[in-house]
């Protein structure tokens, strides 16, 4: 049998007992998962450190403390999340109990990724511990650091519940093999569709968290400095390698040159004039990436940056000018620090252009007219989209995020995790006791019957509705009596 | 962007227009399908789906369309498989006709954004999830419900802004051929389209790229739809046969127990993916439920249900040889058994002595048969259930609530009901779907809107306050950190950790 064959069958196993289905149990698991952060913080800075040049600030702020927030929010909201949920009866169900009932789903797979591989592996685990199911935890390969990190879980968590299971592609697709009830990807949309359809032989529901090209429009009337000082903090975070990056501009030409100038004010500002000394600013991850990213300045005009050095994988905050739909940089999610500008007539070109293309994960529009955001919403379709503001609808847990299309399916975040990892069961509790109403439907079949049937069956009944007329009757008839009895 | 054209004149006098008896009903081919794809993504594209009115004015259509032709319904499926008109109209048109009326009366209220609870750090802000059609949807019925395994899902997506392509089952010919005549009569004919396909043509249709494929049947086929979804990262949502578990207690009114899964299980001549498949029976309780069973079954179809009007048919010679098949060879038939293959009759029949080997419990139950298999207490009823794949229902009848609360709590299947079989299954009220085995996603009602929306989440926020914003630039100097440390801290008891980043 296979190493991972056993993580996944000790994981089902430890799930049969049950001892995951009290909340007690998750909460304890929560709680422990948060010492792990907290004890290990400087090994997974140091393992960040050495993976994407991140800086201890920069992974407290964008990894650890999102991380932490969901966890605060699983504990203090799992007992309603878990709770039964009520639904509307109609007049046949009147007296009866009718509601969801959240379950597990079995044995979660999570397959993290590397551009914020504490963040995007482990924000999916709160989600599947609160709803009491078992995980196998696959941390991506490439950010090898975090993954041997991650595997000191099993000191703080039940280690035969929850697996971690480390490796590379190999691994993975063996991983894929087994069954699961669920599996949780985050990555490209190549290997998403293969991870669904390898999940489609054991017809497992899947969370595919894709990328894309996300644009980002510029209206002409905006207050452009503010604009592309939150564009420039989006775009060269993490240098580029966050999945709702913005991917590329649009905006009219008459802009462009402005444009391009605060984005440079701004580069300095951040990084200083030498970033590549600079702490703040990442790494590519490894060579094979850094050499696909410089492959897509072929045929484009650099406007800023564009200065590189691959012995370090480094490549400086750049930004491409007057780009056409068919250059090379244009073709594929870039996913680094390389801001395409494509020039558009207007909103109505700006719209076509991105409806052209496959849905993306974010769409954001920089513009102080409400007519213009309202026309992005409703005209065009992403996984989410931000006005005047990029990316920070990720730390949000009321917003679920997600993709559409090939952006993605599913969503996660706050109670969308949590109810995305369980099934929600729903529940009719009858008695055997009015039996006399039930005749209507038995054989034989007349006419009466069928009467009946259409009356009971076709009323929704709102209880909360005719509970609050109820009320307001009592009141009523409260109200009168007192009147007659008191104040004549 | 200006508003999609009202429809034409031509259109409403096409719909007062009776379809021909005579007309033939053509197999559609995948090119066909290609063409009518095509359509109905230009349609899409075209915004005609956007208004609610739009929307409104379809599901108004689709009612009209189910009381225009009630009778023609009835007839169709009485020639398909022998359905009583009651049933027909209680269990097929009715159900449907609600869906469609329970969309037009709030569907204003499902297309409003979904607000978001504002925040401290959110107050300035405006943050929605707004709900968006996902485009082009697939509609894969069955012939164990032709009309509704068509109709309810297509309100869903017309409700939620979809075009759509529903793909009635070859196997009920007349009902398929007649929704094939009906639609383009009734709906926009560049919106929603009508093909019929045979099942192994199905995933070439799914390989024609659509953005939510809406299947139900059994769980082979289940696969191929998800492997060729999966091909173009398209959504499904799938409903699948696996069987449904009932445990009978001993303690439970036995002759109301009898008539609720007489009922169940034998209306549509047991042609049905919610009823209960087989029994679980506490073996203090077999006799008096044998002898209940023999009693509803008297009551409800006479002595010989071949006479009844109320008794359906076998839908065609393949599910009547197989089913005869199975019944034939496992355990002991205690009632029914008999057959007629001219008219593709099989009576009402109950197995006792039945392995769990044998083919009725290892196979697709397609006929009016119900194996009754004893357990020793409601504990082997639950690991019993707990060794097969997760059914759509469980059912348990009990008037102790302990054991009702025991067979919920342990086991786990798309939905529950006690005391009562398949009403769960039609409620608008209830999402109506599998999990493991028997499926994901869910339907019915809002659950239908949702199903077929795209939730997207909007966060609009202005260029001022740029100050707050500050905090999360480069470069992350130790006092940022503290600053935004103290926002997540503070934002710990609402919920979103901290906007300012």
């Amino acid at each position: 049998m296979s190493r991972e064959q056993l993580a996944v069958q000790q994981a089902r196993k430890a799930f049969l007992t049950g001892r995951s289905k009290p909340l007690d149990y998750r909460i304890k698991q929560l709680k422990n998962l948060n010492r792990f952060i907290k004890e290990r913080a400087a090994d997974i800075t140091n393992a960040l450190r050495k993976d994407l040049h991140k800086s201890a600030n920069s992974t407290q702020l964008f990894e650890i403390l999102g991380l932490e927030g969901e966890i605060n929010l699983a504990v203090s909201k799992l007992a309603e999340w878990a709770a039964p949920r009520p639904v509307n009866k109609n007049l046949l169900t009147l007296s009866d109990d009718v509601f969801l009932q959240p379950e597990p789903l079995g044995v979660v797979l999570i397959i993290g990724a590397w551009n914020y591989p504490i963040a995007v592996t482990l924000q999916p685990l709160v989600g599947a511990i609160a709803a009491g199911n078992a995980v196998v935890v696959k941390p991506s390969e490439v950010s090898s650091h975090t993954a041997s990190v991650m595997e000191l879980m099993s000191l703080y968590l039940d280690s035969e519940m929850y697996q971690v299971v480390t490796g590379g592609v190999p691994e993975t697709q063996e991983l894929l093999k087994q069954r699961f009830d669920h599996i949780f990807y985050t990555g490209n949309s190549t290997v998403g569709k293969l991870v669904m359809e390898a999940a489609a032989r054991h017809l497992t529901p899947v969370t595919l968290e894709l990328g894309g090209k996300s644009p980002c429009y510029i209206d002409k009337n905006c207050d452009i400095r503010i604009a592309c000082r939150r564009i420039t903090w989006g775009k060269y975070l993490n240098c580029g390698q966050t999945c709702i990056a913005p991917d590329y501009i649009l905006c009219e030409s008459s802009i462009q040159d402005r444009v391009i100038d605060e984005i440079q004010k701004c580069i300095k500002e951040f990084y200083t004039t030498d970033p590549k000394a600079f702490e703040d600013y990442g790494r590519i991850i490894n060579q094979r990436h850094y050499k696909r990213i410089m492959a897509l300045l072929e045929g484009s005009t650099v406007a800023i940056g564009g200065d590189s050095d691959e012995s370090v994988c480094y490549i400086a905050p750049t930004v491409l000018r007057d780009v056409t739909p068919a250059s090379k940089v244009m073709q594929e999610e870039i996913f680094g620090p390389i801001l395409p500008i494509v020039t558009v007539n207007g909103l109505k070109e700006a719209i076509e252009f991105i409806n052209d293309r496959e849905k993306p994960l974010a769409l954001y529009v920089f513009s102080s007219s409400k007519k213009v955001i309202k026309q992005m919403v409703s005209e065009t379709s992403s996984g989410a989209l931000l006005a005047n503001d990029c990316m920070v609808h990720f730390t949000l847990s009321d917003l679920p995020f997600g993709g559409v299309g090939y952006s993605g399916t599913g969503r996660y975040h706050g109670k969308y995790s949590f109810d995305q990892v369980s099934h929600l069961r729903s529940c009719l509790i009858k008695k055997l006791n009015m039996e006399a109403v039930n005749q209507m439907r038995y054989p034989p079949h007349t006419t009466e019957k069928l009467r009946w049937a259409r009356v009971l069956l076709l009323k929704q009944i709102n209880v909360t509705r005719w509970r609050q007329m109820a009320q307001v009757a009592v009141l009523a008839a409260l109200a009168a009596f007192v009147v007659k009895r008191f104040l004549r | 962007m200006s508003s999609p054209p009202s429809p034409s004149p031509t259109r409403w006098f096409k719909a007062l227009r009776r379809p021909r008896v005579e007309d033939v009903c053509v197999k559609t081919g995948v090119s066909v399908c290609s063409e009518v794809l095509r359509r109905a993504r230009a349609a899409f594209s075209a915004g005609r789906t956007a208004q609610d009115t739009f929307r409104m004015a379809q599901l108004e259509a689709l009612v009209r369309m189910l009381m225009d032709h009630e009778c023609d319904f009835v007839d169709a499926l009485g020639r398909d498989v022998h359905k009583p008109r009651f049933e027909t109209v209680m269990s097929e048109l009715l159900v449907v006709k609600n869906e469609a009326l329970h969309a037009i009366s709030n569907l204003k209220k499902w297309m409003e954004p979904q607000r978001i609870e504002r925040d401290w750090s959110t107050a300035l802000d405006e943050c929605v999830v707004v709900n968006e059609p996902l485009g082009l949807v697939l509609i894969i019925g069955n012939w164990t419900s032709p009309l509704q395994l068509c109709l309810v899902p297509l309100v869903g997506a017309i409700a939620a802004g979809n075009c759509a392509i529903i793909s009635p089952s070859e196997t009920c010919t007349h009902t398929a051929e007649l929704l094939h005549r009906l639609i383009p009569a009734y709906l926009d004919n560049e919106c929603f389209h009508s093909v019929i396909a045979a099942a192994h043509e199905i995933t070439e249709k799914v390989d024609l790229k659509f953005d939510h494929v809406f299947f139900f049947g059994d769980k082979e086929d289940g696969i191929k739809v998800a492997q060729a979804a999966a091909r173009t990262l398209a959504r499904v949502t799938l409903v699948l046969r696996v069987k449904n578990p009932c445990y009978v207690d001993s303690q439970c009114d036995i002759n109301t127990t009898a008539r609720r899964i007489t009922w169940a299980r034998f209306h549509n001549a047991g042609q049905s993916a919610v009823a209960p498949d087989y029994i679980l029976c506490h073996a203090e309780a077999k006799e008096n439920l044998l002898q209940a069973l023999r009693c509803s079954l008297q009551q409800f179809y006479g002595t010989d249900p071949r006479e009844s009007r109320s008794y359906g048919r076998i839908v065609n010679e393949e599910n009547f040889s197989k089913a005869k098949e199975q019944l034939w060879r496992s355990g002991k038939v205690i009632i029914g058994g008999q057959v007629n293959e001219m008219e593709r009759y099989i009576a009402p029949t109950v197995l006792t002595d039945v392995m769990e080997s044998d083919p009725i419990m290892q196979q697709d139950t397609i006929g009016p048969i119900l194996p009754i298999l004893t357990v020793q207490d409601a504990d082997e009823a639950v690991a019993f259930i707990n060794s097969r794949e997760k059914p759509l229902c469980v059912y348990a009848y009990s008037s102790n609530n302990k054991v009702i609360s025991k067979i919920m709590n342990e086991t786990s299947s798309g939905s529950f009901c006690s005391n009562d079989s398949v009403l769960q299954s039609v409620m608008v009220g209830l999402p109506f779907g599998g999990v493991g085995a028997s499926g994901m996603g869910s339907y019915h009602g809002r659950y239908s809107f949702d199903a077929f929306s795209h939730k997207k989440s909007c966060l609009l926020r202005s260029t001022q306050i740029e100050c707050m914003t500050v905090l999360r630039y480069p470069p992350y100097e130790d006092r940022n950190l503290s600053l935004v440390s103290l926002a997540s801290f503070l934002n710990l008891k609402s919920q979103g950790w901290c906007t300012i980043l």
